[in-house]
């Protein structure tokens, strides 16, 4: 668990950030999560992402529900508050808080238990309010906790360890925030910490839901012989279609993307994504043709990566809907939120 | 028998039928004219067609609650023209539409039966077949101020305000008033011995219901995030903050809202949300009944063991279950209290009346920041959803949020080493940091074992000090709840214990009892957990009557789990029916025991 703290020796020449701090100041504590766990290595990235965009540490809230996955909050960036919720409710968590104040980056951490059972129905009302935040699902088709039963992202087919078939058609994160009308969808794996470091940062910089379903083999319970969650399976099966790359607005994109296999798709503060596709006929900024896509290429038992699907959604955005102020509500002076004695005396008019 | 400012009256029709208007006109004429009134609204969990009743109860006295006895009946609805009936006190009266013919009426030789073709009257004077409906009813209001001698200058200004943007309606309604008017005037002897005569007893009161005056008060505490899921009866609690909020925080130019409302997907979402406002630093509340508080439990457990402030506002029906949603109940009591697994407290307030709902609202975003936990404010339907006439209320311009300890920059900064769960000032209460203030201030909230470090723990030792301290945080708490409200000297061998809106039968009921020789104290409760003031009380009484809404006395079993009470003194007077509890049935279970067991509880009789 997370008791164990780490050792606080820092080699002097460590990189500085933008903030003069080193990646020793994104991380948390000590990962107490089984040696090899695909987690651990998304723990990883995030620390990296953050480092590199320069996050002021204390301006990232971290938030989960339970599971192995939600525990990962702990173990990157100790300076940003975290929040282990309940099973399953931690986008509620995310909306009041976000609600609350609308300046901080909050980062979601969740698993396919917490997500796509328990949790499905918070998940999708997140997508639907279109909520400022990154969701990140850490997707091993297993519950680890509670010792290796299948979860919901499980495919049909896939053997458990002690050799039993799933058969129950699996519900797919990705597909399912296409359907719901999320404007940022990726899907990564673990072990690809090159996609997935961009992916982190260009979907903390999205002015809405951002989704990154990461394939994250469960090294004890599901990385056997006839698991399509596996390192083996996924590294095999897996194909990045669309690389991203987040290009803050002081920098300029590179040139050296071959034209006309990159689009750049601006985020509402001048922040950049920019889409290098690796497949000609794909177009991620075209929902229902990504939907289609990456619906066809499952079937085929393909799973594509990348930023998968991207578009301005900022219009649409929780606090752009709710017309809140730019000052966080959390922020508001207390003389500005009633209407006095005054006040009360003209609301009651009509009471009398 | 004359009596004049003192009689109820009850008002049968058919939901959907636009009596509410009619109902609320009537008995807003009477508080206009200076006179005590309630009115209570007994309503199906239905939109059209079903039965619904509305009891109007003119005091003069100021007795609030209902007092378990019909003088004058409206029987508008055929359907439940029988029992409507039978339930009209000897000496009253009847009045039903005689559009058509209804012998049964005959069965009554003890009440005066007034007929007027209501039907027949609107039929011939109005066009389509919804308005004809709609003026039926506000044509039996025309009848009703004749026989009550009400003004109908009064009635055409409660009109035009009413339909101020809508002129014609006032013309319309008002000729329905007068056709029942002028029937009643041509065809009985008007008035009746049962009626009004102004009085000044109104000035600097409102009539106002409990969710509107609670919603009020969360706007004055600064509530800035508001999350909820429909249910009935706290939905309109969320609707009038909405209207507040959209009055009063929405800037004239730009727009933007100083507050975000948000419709959750279920209850669980909705408190989530509300945890996830708190503990980012912004007043948030939600507004819920039984079945939402069931569903709740898990994330109130959260919020008492990981210190998260909340308010929570539960608008009590009847259950279980699903049970009466639109009949009212106090059945919560102990499901609040105790919600969720674990060993959880809450601390709960009882408000008695829409008054107490608005300085209870603001009370209770106090004590969750103070004492940094879920506060849940127990109203009931009939609290919630009926107009109470109560004092003016009033705003101290001199208020502050008390936002308990939370460290600011500056104070984080000069601290070494910030720990979340650390009691510094031996109250139980600790010291919290909001997100996004400093990195020092950090620390991770979470519902899984923990020390007083704030860091993961399944140490036994380590684990058992944050609970401790959660006891005596719990314990602090007792100071800071609302104080217990005593009518009577305390000298009294016998008392009445109760919270929340049994509050106004009860004290009808005690003068009823001293008129009779029994003298009783009262002690009305209005915060959990109790404090030393209950004790005493409890101590100092040798026979108490525990008044409360439910079955199975919960509030009896919170006093005998919670206090050193003895529990053979506890005698419960349960009301339970879904209709708000009379004084008539409290004189008669106080009467009834003193009479089953006069030589043991002779002290009593004073």
């Amino acid at each position: 668990m997370t008791f164990i703290p780490k050792p606080k020796i820092r080699h002097p020449d460590l990189p500085l950030n933008e903030l003069g701090l080193t990646r020793r100041d994104y991380e948390g504590s000590l990962s107490t999560l089984c040696a090899g766990c695909g987690h651990d290595s998304i723990t990883a990235a995030i620390t990296e992402a953050c480092w590199g965009i320069s996050i002021r540490p204390e301006n990232l809230a971290k938030l989960s529900g339970i599971g192995c996955s939600s525990k990962t909050t702990a173990y990157f960036v100790n300076g940003g508050h975290g929040f282990n919720s309940v099973h399953g409710r931690m986008p509620s968590i995310a909306t009041g808080a976000n609600a609350a104040n609308r300046d901080l980056y909050y980062i979601g951490i969740s698993g396919d238990g917490d997500s796509l059972s328990i949790g499905l129905g918070q998940f999708c009302h997140a997508i639907r309010r279109n909520l400022n935040m990154l969701y990140i699902i850490e997707n091993n088709g297993v519950y680890g906790l509670t010792k290796g039963q299948f979860s919901a992202s499980a495919d049909i087919g896939t053997k458990a360890k002690k050799g039993e078939v799933n058969q129950q058609p699996p519900i797919d994160p990705v597909l399912l925030a296409m359907n719901l009308g999320a404007g940022f969808v990726a899907r990564s794996f673990s072990g690809d910490k090159q996609q997935l470091v961009p992916l982190i940062q260009a979907g903390l910089n999205y002015p809405g839901f951002a989704l990154i379903d990461v394939l994250s083999p469960c090294v004890t319970f599901n990385d056997h012989e006839g698991s399509t969650k596996s390192y083996a399976y996924t590294r095999e099966h897996y194909e990045p279609i669309v690389e991203a790359d987040f290009v803050p607005l002081r920098q300029e994109i590179r040139t050296d993307y071959a034209a006309g296999e990159s689009m750049a798709v601006t985020l509402h503060d001048g922040n950049r994504v920019v889409l290098r596709k690796l497949a000609e006929d794909y177009d991620p900024t075209d929902a229902h043709r990504a939907y289609d896509y990456v619906q066809q290429h499952i079937n085929r038992g393909e799973y594509l990566t990348g930023l998968l699907h991207c578009r301005s959604t900022a219009e649409t955005e929780f606090h752009a809907l709710s017309r809140t102020p730019e000052q966080p509500l959390n922020q508001i002076p207390y003389s500005q939120l009633h209407p006095g004695s005054a006040g009360l005396a003209r609301l009651l008019a009509r009471y009398r | 028998m004359s009596r004049i400012n003192d009689f109820a009256i009850k008002i049968a029709t058919v939901n959907g039928t636009g009596s509410a208007s009619a109902n609320t006109l009537l008995m807003k004429s009477i508080f206009r004219s200076g006179i005590p009134v309630m009115g209570k609204n007994y309503f199906p969990s239905n939109i059209q067609g079903l039965p619904t009743w509305y009891e109007i109860r003119v005091s003069k006295d100021g007795y609030v609650a209902r007092s378990g006895k019909i003088d004058i009946m409206v029987c508008m609805n055929a359907e439940t023209y029988a029992r409507d009936v039978r339930e009209v006190a000897a000496g009253g009266y009847l009045i039903y539409d005689s559009t058509w013919p209804r012998p049964a009426l005959l069965k009554r030789e003890d009440v005066t039966v007034l007929g007027v073709p209501l039907a027949q009257m609107c039929n011939e004077n109005f066009k389509g077949v919804r308005t004809r409906i709609l003026m039926k009813n506000i044509c039996y209001a025309g009848v009703l101020a004749a026989l009550l001698d009400l003004d109908l200058a009064r009635i055409r200004e409660l009109l035009a305000e009413t339909y101020a943007k809508k002129p014609a309606l006032v013309e319309s309604n008002m000729q329905a008033i007068q056709l029942g008017y002028d029937y009643a005037r041509q065809h009985f002897v008007c008035p009746l011995p049962l009626r009004v005569s102004p009085m000044d007893k109104t000035a600097g009161h409102i009539m106002i219901d409990g969710n509107t005056a609670a919603a009020l008060g969360c706007l004055y505490a600064g509530a800035t995030v508001a999350a909820w899921y429909p249910i009935t009866p706290s939905t309109s609690l969320m609707d009038a903050f909405k209207s507040f909020a959209d009055k009063t925080r929405i800037d004239a130019e730009t727009k933007r809202a100083q507050f975000a409302f948000i419709q959750a997907e279920d209850e669980l979402s909705a408190i989530g949300m509300v945890l996830g406002a708190n503990w980012n630093g912004a007043r948030a509340f939600t507004a819920t009944s039984g079945p939402g508080v069931s569903l709740m439990g898990e994330f109130l457990g959260l919020a008492y063991y990981a210190e998260v402030p909340a308010v929570l506002f539960d608008v009590q029906r009847v259950g279980p279950s699903t049970g009466m949603p639109t009949r009212t109940q106090q059945c919560d009591v102990l499901a609040a209290a105790y919600a969720s697994h674990g060993d959880t407290k809450h601390v709960c307030l009882y408000p008695a009346n829409p008054e107490e709902c608005f300085y209870m609202a603001v009370q209770a975003f106090d004590l969750a920041e103070r004492l940094q936990t879920p506060v849940m404010v127990l109203l009931d339907l009939d609290i919630g959803m009926n107009d109470w006439m109560c004092r003016d209320l009033v705003w101290d311009d001199a208020y502050r949020p008390d936002r308990g300890k939370v460290l600011d920059r500056d104070e984080i900064e000069k601290l070494e080493k910030f720990h979340r769960y650390v009691d510094k000032d031996a109250d139980g209460i600790t010291y919290r940091t909001l997100p996004g203030v400093h990195p020092k201030g950090a620390y991770f909230t979470r519902g899984s074992g923990h020390t007083q470090f704030g860091t993961y723990t399944e140490d036994a030792a380590e684990y058992q000090v944050v609970m401790d301290r959660l006891t005596r945080k719990f314990a602090t708490a007792k100071r800071y709840v609302p104080r217990p409200v005593l009518q009577g000297d305390g000298r009294a061998t016998g008392g009445i214990i109760s919270i929340g809106s049994c509050d106004g039968a009860i004290r009808e009921a005690l003068d009823v009892l001293a008129q009779r020789g029994i003298k009783l104290d009262y002690l009305r409760v209005r915060g959990f957990p109790f404090g030393e003031d209950v004790e005493s009380f409890l101590e100092s009484h040798d026979r108490l009557y525990v008044v409360e809404q439910n079955r199975d006395a919960q509030f009896r079993s919170l006093l005998i789990l919670e206090t050193r009470v003895e529990k053979a003194k506890l005698h419960s007077l349960l009301h339970y029916s879904g209709l708000p509890v009379s004084s008539a049935f409290i004189v008669d279970g106080v009467l009834a025991d003193l009479a089953e067991g006069q030589r043991t509880v002779a002290g009593v009789v004073s």
